[in-house]
């Protein structure tokens, strides 16, 4: 079987039913882009979702798929990689599904680190039960749950991956094809957790929720995309850039006070120390852009290696070889 | 008592109690290995708080083990004929525990006027107890203490080892060998050989007084009803993690448990943590639904996967329990019940989860279950339920309980080539298109492994479409799916053995029962057919589906009697299925087992009447 796939080869023959206009469409288009451009075969991709919009995800494509229960994506995905850590996993969940239900399976999954990539859509809004509040609504935002305005500070979903000891953090919005297959293919090839937070716009229930960062006259200021080994730039003009001053991130102009390119810090994905990019991912408006982009990208052994590495040690220096041999171990007696 | 006297019994209970520090449980074990070394029958029943150390010289800090052994050993007995008392709180515990005339060891260095207040012991009572046995007042901390006078150990090490010290009495009542047990003490302290000399030296100790003071009876029980073969000592948490790593080397599949620690369910996973070194895959995970969702993950991508728990932690299950039924994906989920509700009674017994196993998910969700019913046919049982499971493309409920988990037998050792085959039922990768619900003639969907090339498909939660697997809000579609899945698991009655009828088959009266309940019932229709009561016994191990000729069965008797650690769970189960019938219940639910002399009183009464 050709290994040569097009995004058309990962579209299954089921009809996609999200609203139209949802953001959700940009992302599958880019996964499946992703996916064909990976070089893997297509039997070795296995898509699992919880519940919610955007777990219908795994039906939609042209793989194994497994669309499991509310808040469990994680364990789904956990539970196929460590079957068989030859597969590619792919987890697709969203605010609620990751952060309220399955919060305390998100940060295991981060913290053991298992070598699976999270898809989690940030639309801050519960939109498959119509509209409440979520552990990312803007505090006070008034939902058909918080008819009087939330009391909750929302998650961010890059200080949670860092704090629970993430290794992959990128941040990014459902449009951006073109960024997102590029990302999806670092996840893809980058061994751990890689939790990916796509800004996505719920049209129905939460419609415009991200609008002041992605409208087209405001975008360049309050956007900044990270790149590994360039300078932290944004800005229609392009003369706006980040420095470290006084243990905080300070916006810096490009040619006023002397500053020029060379003063802007340098982004370094790989930095072990997360104290820069946990600042990164804290950025937002309106005093600061969002960042977004691979904000973290730190190798470190994975549960799954690590898992079977263990196992192949045991193996090796133990004296049994299968079970008949633990029965027959210890004290035995025989009965003539 | 100046004479030495030789009791020829054929079996003996002996119970060894003390504060919950005082190494009770290992003592037990070292017992049971030399007991069973020594070729005898022997069950036994470790009883100990739930608390890792309650207050010390209190009765709710005492931790006992009993052992049961000698000729027709069903049971860990009821009521003890010796017992080792570490202090006067131990005594107290087992009060109701004690046969008349029984002979009572105990620690007197602990006999002091505080230790009896803080048991509860009134100097009446210790006075009758006094008159009513055979009370030997031993100074064990003392003797202790003395043998290792020289060793300069200090003394919080020391009274350590008293545990040793009753041990080597009990070795010298039975007359069995120490050597066991020095053997182990040489293998434990490997790295601290003083240690190991000072635990022979005071479990030495322990025998030499045994047989300096004669007074103590010597018991010699005979045995010889043994099938031949070569066996081991199981519990029936080892049993059970064996089945399902035999069923996973019979089925060629790698081995994933997904667990969470739960009392009394966690030999299990540390059981299976041990065998990674034969490649067993095992998950500690977050929490009890962590556990059973990798566990499902596991098993889609083509590992024989299975969950160990108890009654709180099923309830935290049952969801994904009803995913695994929807997803048709091979499951087993271990429940090894314990007092309920809610914490209730961690460390105690109880069969009370069953309506749980059956019922206790949304939806019209059928699982099989099946109830292991001796500690070491744990070991059958879960190797069933893993082959139903495999085989039948589905989850399956194994219930075990507190009493069979952490009791012990001799288990007949098996070979994994001589038990019953094991046929996955995978995909053929050269189907033309791969129809994920498309079932064979037993209504079983075939298994297609993520990584096959051209089975690519998807399951999920949500009511699928017949044979092409499609979401589907399909209303007569549902209903179909509904009936295929119960269907499914009604076929299994084709694959399980008949119900098979012990004591009396030609009886009037038929005593059902279910789990850890076999051996006192087996025993307590032995009794009652020497006082000329001829009962019948079905014990049911397949709940659901029921063996086929349950009914048949059930027809045959005039009285039908169900024995259980609950209010009537199997009797209601039994009522609903088979309605034409009345059923009459004994029911325990106290968090310990039955007494074999609670079963006959109650059936001789209910005779009466």
């Amino acid at each position: 079987m050709s290994t040569t796939y097009e995004a058309k080869d990962f579209k299954s023959g089921q009809m996609v039913r999200w609203c139209p206009g949802c953001g959700d469409f940009s992302i599958l288009a880019a996964v499946q882009k992703a996916f064909a451009e990976t070089g893997r075969k297509r039997e070795d991709f296995v898509v699992v979702s919880g519940i919610g919009c955007s777990s219908r995800f795994p039906y939609y494509m042209n793989t194994y798929g497994f669309h499991g229960i509310h808040g469990r994506a994680a364990l789904l995905a956990t539970g196929v990689k460590i079957a068989n850590p030859k597969l590619s996993v792919w987890q697709i969940t969203g605010d609620g599904d990751a952060l309220a239900i399955g919060g305390n399976h998100f940060i295991h999954e981060v913290r053991r680190n298992i070598d699976v990539n999270v898809l989690l859509f940030n639309n801050e809004i519960y939109g498959l039960t119509k509209g409440q509040y979520s552990p990312t609504s803007k505090f006070g935002q008034k939902t058909k749950t918080s008819p009087y305005g939330t009391l909750e500070k929302p998650f961010n979903v890059g200080s949670l991956t860092i704090g629970a000891g993430g290794t992959f953090f990128a941040r990014t919005i459902d449009v951006n094809v073109k960024e997102n297959v590029e990302i999806f293919k670092f996840a893809d090839k980058f061994k751990g957790t890689s939790i990916i937070e796509i800004l996505q716009n719920c049209v129905i229930f939460n419609d415009g929720a991200h609008n002041k960062i992605t409208n087209k006259d405001e975008r360049e200021e309050n956007q900044l995309w990270v790149e590994h080994g360039k300078p932290m730039i944004f800005g229609k003009n392009k003369d706006k850039g980040l420095i470290f001053e006084n243990g905080e991130l300070k916006i810096v102009k490009i040619g006023e006070n002397g500053i020029t390119e060379k003063d802007i810090l340098v982004h370094d994905m790989t930095q072990k120390n997360p104290f820069i990019h946990l600042a990164l991912a804290n950025l937002n408006l309106p005093d600061f852009p969002m960042v977004f982009g691979i904000i973290r990208a730190v190798e470190a052994s994975c549960f799954d290696d690590l898992l079977y590495q263990q196992i192949e040690e045991v193996k090796s220096k133990s004296k049994f070889k299968c079970m008949d041999d633990v029965f027959n171990s210890g004290s035995t007696w025989t009965v003539e | 008592m100046s004479s030495k006297k030789i009791i020829d019994l054929d079996n003996v209970v002996v119970k060894i109690a003390g504060d919950s520090g005082d190494g009770i449980q290992l003592t037990g074990t070292q017992l049971t290995n030399t007991t069973a070394l020594m070729g005898e029958e022997v069950a036994t029943f470790p009883d100990y708080p739930a608390e890792i150390r309650a207050p010390q010289g209190t009765v709710g800090g005492v931790s006992g083990f009993q052992l049961h052994f000698g000729k027709n050993v069903y049971t860990p007995g009821d009521k003890c004929d010796v017992l080792i008392a570490l202090n006067p709180a131990a005594i107290m515990a087992n009060i109701n525990n004690i046969k008349w005339g029984s002979t009572i060891i105990a620690d007197s260095d602990t006999f002091s006027e505080a230790n009896f207040e803080k048991a509860g012991f009134t100097p009446e009572l210790f006075e009758q107890i006094k008159q009513n046995n055979n009370l030997i007042e031993a100074p064990i901390s003392s003797m202790t203490k003395a043998a290792l006078q020289d060793t300069g150990l200090d003394i919080k090490t020391i009274m350590k080892m008293k545990n040793m010290f009753a041990l080597g009495i009990v070795y010298k009542l039975f007359g069995f060998p120490l050597k066991y047990t020095e053997e182990f003490l040489e293998k434990k302290f490997k790295n601290k050989p003083e240690l190991a000399e000072a635990n022979k030296k005071v479990l030495q100790g322990g025998a030499s007084y045994a047989s300096a003071i004669q007074a103590i009876p010597s018991f010699r029980v005979s045995n010889d009803t043994r099938l031949k073969g070569k066996y081991k000592s199981i519990s029936g948490n080892i049993a059970t993690a064996w089945g399902l790593l035999a069923a996973a080397e019979k089925a060629n599949l790698p081995f994933y448990l997904g667990s969470y620690p739960i009392t009394p369910a966690t030999e299990i996973l540390m059981e299976i943590a041990e065998r990674r070194d034969l490649g067993a895959k095992c998950l500690q995970a977050e929490d009890e639904i962590g556990g059973i969702v990798t566990a499902i993950g596991a098993a889609f991508a083509g590992n024989f996967a299975a969950t160990s728990t108890s009654g709180p932690g099923l309830a935290l299950k049952s969801e994904a329990l009803g995913l695994a039924v929807m997803t048709e994906l091979p499951l087993v989920v271990v429940d090894v019940q314990r007092g309920g509700p809610s914490t209730g009674l961690p460390t105690k017994t109880e069969q009370a989860d069953l309506m749980q196993a059956l019922f206790g998910r949304n939806g019209e969700s059928p699982v099989p279950v099946i109830a292991a019913s001796t500690p070491s046919n744990c070991f059958h049982y879960a190797y069933q339920a893993s082959k139903i499971a495999i085989e039948h493309m589905t989850p399956v409920l194994l219930l075990t309980d507190s009493y069979l988990a952490n009791g012990t037998e001799p288990w007949k050792i098996v070979s994994v080539k001589d038990l019953d085959e094991i046929k996955p039922k995978f995909a053929k990768e050269d189907v033309e298109c791969y129809q994920p619900y498309a079932r064979d003639e037993n209504f079983v969907r075939m298994w297609a492994i993520p990584g096959t090339p051209g089975l690519e498909h998807r399951i999920g939660g949500l009511e699928k479409m017949d044979i092409t697997g499609t979401v589907s809000y399909v209303p007569a579609n549902h209903e179909r799916m509904t009936m295929l899945r119960d269907s499914k698991v009604k076929k299994i009655a084709d694959f399980i053995p008949l119900q098979i009828v012990e004591g009396f088959e030609d009886a009037d009266t038929l005593i059902i029962g279910w789990g850890s309940s076999y051996g006192h019932i087996e025993s307590a229709i032995e009794e009652l057919a020497q006082n000329g009561l001829k009962l019948a016994h079905a014990h049911i191990h397949y709940i659901n589906p029921f063996p086929k000729n349950l009914g048949e069965i059930l027809e045959k008797y005039k009285r039908i009697i169900v024995c259980e650690m609950n209010m009537g769970q199997l009797a209601n189960y039994l009522r609903m299925t088979f309605p034409q019938y009345k059923y009459e219940q004994i029911n325990k639910i106290q968090g310990l087992p039955f007494t074999v002399n609670e079963i006959v009183e109650k059936i001789q009464k209910m005779m009466e009447e």
